[in-house]
């Protein structure tokens, strides 16, 4: 659905507790949103939420609905229009990137340098960190005549230097 | 069963005839764990030994159902398994350790949840193959086996070869959202 009305970004973010997204989702529907996308998790034990959603209430409508939600002050809520983004036309190649080693700074952003390096787009990311080891689980997208074997092994190299190690395969999809 | 599965099968860590030591198992991000293992001299006593002690090993740990050299500190092409107890097991050798091994042939593809006593605060969703064929040599004698097996075998050999060669089950999660963090390990 992408003609009914507009299109809002919803984010929430803070303390955990039971209910949030059902409150959450009840002020939507509330106001006659239609949830089109939807993303949420914990970070860090703190709960993350992204919604997009579709209908005719403005953002000042929306913002003052989940009031109510941010009242005790342990979560944000922000709302804002976004534009309908067309889907990529040449969606190029699917990869998925591991890295896995010491914990230390600069790792997603040395290792990801080198998929933007080559115009490649980060679709999905996990990083985790548990204890010294730190996890790194990034979803490529990388356009047609990217030489995959030399960013293969530009990242390994990177990773290298980071004490690191890191693979990219090619997403397997089996069409049934 | 072929004379090479009968041979695996019939196989156990008696064979050695030395006792197998209990050693600590190492976790990520060790680096040994990301090295490719050197390929061993099968018949070497301290292969033999090695096998004892990754059987040995492997008999102390909860759940364990396979462990490979590089998880005991050790970069070498060595590993062992049993998954004869386990409920997704199909076919199954029993007990075995097998060196040098590879994967010859591979299909049938399956994604399932794995974990790892070398980084045990995660799971996550691998693909690998249902059906394989594995060549590889028993410790001690050096006989080649070359092994037939399916299931939760075929996955569980798949693992340790990944191991020998400086792979966790982490290089191989299907993406971003087949991780998880594991509640309880066994």
């Amino acid at each position: 659905m992408t003609d009914a009305g507009t299109l809002h970004a919803i984010t929430v973010l803070g303390h955990d507790r039971p209910g949030i997204i059902a409150w959450t989702t009840d002020r939507l529907a509330g106001l006659g949103l239609n949830i089109e996308d939807s993303s949420m998790t914990l970070l860090r034990g703190h709960f993350a939420m992204t919604l997009i959603c579709a209908g005719a209430a403005s953002d000042e409508a929306i913002s003052e609905a989940l009031d109510p939600l941010s009242a005790d002050g342990t979560l944000t809520v922000t709302v804002r229009e976004v534009p309908h983004e067309e889907a990529p036309a040449a969606p190029g190649s699917q990869w998925v990137l591991t890295v896995h080693g010491g914990d230390r700074p600069g790792i997603v952003s040395t290792v990801v340098g080198q998929v933007a390096a080559v115009d490649g787009n980060i679709t999905d990311l996990t990083t985790r960190l548990a204890g010294d080891l730190y996890l790194l689980v990034a979803e490529v997208s990388l356009p047609d005549g990217v030489d995959t074997a030399a960013l293969e092994a530009a990242i390994k190299a990177a990773a290298t230097e980071l004490g690191v190690g890191a693979t990219l395969r090619a997403v397997e999809a089996d069409e049934l | 069963m072929s004379a090479s599965n009968e041979r695996l099968a019939a196989w156990t860590e008696s064979e050695l005839a030395v006792s197998g030591r209990v050693l600590e198992v190492v976790r990520a991000p060790a680096s040994v764990l990301s090295t490719d293992g050197d390929r061993v001299d099968p018949t070497a006593p301290e292969i033999v030994q090695l096998a004892a002690d990754l059987v040995a090993t492997m008999r102390v740990s909860p759940g364990c159902v396979g462990l490979a050299a590089p998880q005991v500190g050790v970069g070498v092409k060595v590993f062992c398994v049993d998954v004869s107890e386990h409920a997704k097991t199909k076919t199954h050798h029993g007990t075995f350790v097998l060196c040098n091994a590879e994967v010859v042939e591979s299909s049938r593809n399956e994604k399932a949840r794995e974990g790892c006593m070398s980084a045990p605060d995660f799971t996550g969703d691998v693909k690998r193959a249902s059906r394989v064929l594995v060549r590889g040599q028993l410790p001690g004698t050096g006989e080649e086996i070359e092994v037939r097996t399916d299931a939760f075998e075929a996955r569980c050999l798949q693992h340790e070869i990944d191991h020998c060669d400086g792979y966790l089950f982490l290089d191989r999660v299907a993406g971003a959202h087949a991780v998880y963090a594991r509640q309880t390990y066994l």
